[in-house]
């Protein structure tokens, strides 16, 4: 009751800041693509959000499997080297199987669900180390980030891996379709037989590697809102006693959570070797501090509880415009982190501030 | 009246040991459909302890539990809510980003098919039949979409106590619920007390508000180090009577003087 009149009261004087407090990332993106594209040159194009595009895949994977993680109450620092450990995998996978004189396609396929299946491991040993040992997430999982690594490095004996099948590049670096303006249109592959000129003028259409992530992303994004799963991970996160006495099995429910955290860095590895055509160690290990920041860019709290996919996808594509347009105005890519880490705690602070706008999408 | 009915919660000779610590010793007592009971005593006294038996945090040493009548073995707060005994405690165990009619389903959620393969939540199902239940309590709360952190505490307990009797609990303990509350709202949840007596839900009430004990239990059972010195009916009692029975008649008659 008072609560209501007070709001009612003051509804006037503090719909605005509402509003805006509970919007301002989508501003915030839209400040950014106004200012680079005044600034820049053909930033605002189609051919450079492709770039865009391409260059989110990665924070928006990790950031996908950190989301739950996160609301759950925990938090995944072992993403990145996750990533680097799936990404050697698979490629290492591919390389061995095609030099036995296996079909490119039958290679490439198992090097994928191989490094799938091996990329729950981590996720597994995280989450049996912070529900059934009472170890800290923080702690368990930068444990993990060390020993993907390691494993990594003694896959790749150092190096990264490279020699893969052909077919491995033309797929990652190929897009949904081909379009040449007033001619044809091509799905999935470039059309064939094209003069050199026409060739030049062909618009490649969405690359596949996003519109696969996206999918992805969308599928687990319904999943977290709308099934038993996602609210069983947002009650963790908001009480994990309440949870526990309401009979949710917390354990077994954190444990896939971490699964679900691990198997979105190995889809990370996987779109890595995809794209760059070799399989790194380090291949994701600066990203893991990117993948947290769209989370709490999103509206996530680190203390659990809050969240969602959508708001991690707006907060991805904050870095990833921020980056991209970084390089278009030729400022050394280094100063990002300085952005990334301000935009993180002004991010924590509005949050702090201003508690009645803490944003869930639903 | 109420003792030609057959109680629906009886506990005998409850003996409970943590090491060398006797922290109940052989209590017994009944509670009987729609009776409010007021469980009393100072801290220590073993009430909590005596509580946590029958809800199935521990499990006692020596005695029996009989509900409606059987005897049963309640080994985890599982076992005693299938029973339909539930414990509200202090904390009060909701998930405060959610908001009323998920945390009235917490655990337990009403699923849906979507494209008629996918489960899904089922919001609205579960909007209309949590605002049935509390309309039934005569409980008042702004929206059921509210999250639980904007709530009051008041509020907060009667979302607690709904929960459980949307799940037919017919046994309902509940740990200090006023202790946190303002006057207003403490009327309210000893409203709620009332209501839920009227419709034949047994209460075990710990509380250290005599006052508000007084106002709604119809016995009161006094604890003092472990075992039970009174079982009063409230209307033949007085809160000077049981204050000397909760820190013993000795102490009192010392203060006196």
């Amino acid at each position: 009751m008072s609560d209501e009149n007070i709001r009612k009261s003051s509804g006037i004087n503090r719909e605005w800041p509402v509003l805006i407090g509970k919007s301002w990332i989508y501003l915030f993106l839209l400040g950014e693509i106004v200012v680079f594209s005044y600034y820049g040159t053909g930033f605002f194009s189609a051919k450079n959000f492709q770039n865009v595009m391409v260059n989110s895949i990665t924070i928006m994977l990790l950031a996908a499997g950190e989301i739950f993680v996160i609301i759950s109450g925990g938090i995944d620092l072992s993403v990145g080297f996750v990533m680097g450990f799936a990404s050697v995998m698979s490629a290492k996978m591919m390389v061995t199987f095609y030099t036995l004189g296996w079909n490119q396609n039958l290679a490439i396929l198992m090097g994928i669900l191989i490094a799938l299946l091996i990329g729950f491991l981590p996720g597994l040993l995280n989450g049996f180390l912070v529900t059934k040992m009472r170890v800290p997430p923080f702690i368990a999982t930068f444990g993990m980030y060390g020993i993907a690594y390691g494993f990594s490095e003694i896959i790749s004996y150092n190096v990264p891996i490279t020699k893969l099948p052909p077919g491995v590049g033309a797929f990652g670096n190929g897009y949904l379709l081909y379009y040449l303006p007033g001619k044809l249109l091509n799905w999935f592959s470039q059309p064939v037989g094209l003069a050199r000129a026409e060739i030049r003028e062909l618009v490649p259409v969405i690359p596949n590697i996003f519109v696969i992530s996206l999918l992805i992303i969308f599928i687990f994004g319904f999943i977290l809102s709308r099934t038993r799963f996602g609210q069983h991970t947002y009650a963790i996160g908001g009480n994990i006693d309440a949870a526990r006495r309401a009979g949710i099995n917390v354990d077994r429910h954190l444990m896939k959570v971490y699964m679900v955290s691990s198997l979105f860095a190995s889809l990370g590895g996987i779109m890595y070797v995809l794209r760059f055509v070799n399989g790194r160690a380090d291949a994701g290990s600066a990203r893991m501090l990117d993948s947290v920041v769209a989370v709490v860019i999103g509206g996530a709290s680190l203390y659990g509880g809050t969240g969602s996919m959508v708001g991690s996808i707006i907060g991805t594509f904050i870095i990833a415009i921020l980056e991209t347009g970084m390089v278009n105005l030729g400022i050394p890519t280094f100063n990002k982190y300085i952005y990334v880490g301000t935009i993180l705690i002004v991010a924590v602070l509005i949050d702090q501030l201003f508690p009645e706008l803490v944003r869930r999408g639903d | 009246m109420i003792e030609e009915r057959k109680p629906i919660l009886e506990v005998k000779n409850i003996v409970k040991r943590f090491g060398g610590l006797v922290a109940v010793n052989g209590v017994s007592m009944e509670v009987y459909p729609g009776e409010v009971v007021g469980l009393l005593g100072d801290n220590g006294a073993g009430k909590s302890t005596l509580i946590k038996v029958v809800s199935g945090v521990y499990h006692q040493d020596e005695g029996q539990v009989f509900f409606k009548g059987q005897e049963v073995k309640i080994n985890n707060p599982m076992d005693a809510i299938n029973l339909g005994i539930e414990t509200i405690y202090q904390d009060l165990a909701l998930a405060e980003n959610l908001n009323v009619y998920s945390n009235i389903f917490l655990g337990r959620e009403k699923l849906k098919k979507a494209l008629g393969c996918i489960d899904v939540l089922d919001h609205k199902y579960m909007l209309t039949e949590s605002k049935k239940v509390l309309d039934r309590l005569g409980i008042e709360i702004p929206s059921l979409k509210n999250r639980i952190k904007m709530l009051s505490g008041g509020q907060r307990q009667s979302v607690a106590i709904s929960r459980s009797i949307f799940w037919n609990a017919k046994f309902l303990i509940m740990d200090e619920p006023t202790a946190a509350l303002g006057v207003a709202e403490q009327r309210k949840v000893l409203d709620l007390v009332r209501t839920l007596s009227a419709q034949g839900v047994a209460v075990i009430i710990i509380s250290h508000q005599l006052y508000d004990v007084f106002q709604v239990a119809h016995r009161l059972v006094i604890l003092r180090r472990g075992e039970k010195v009174g079982e009063l009916m409230t209307r033949e009692t007085n809160p000077d009577e049981v204050v000397s029975l909760i820190v013993g008649a000795e102490l009192v008659e010392n203060s006196k003087k």
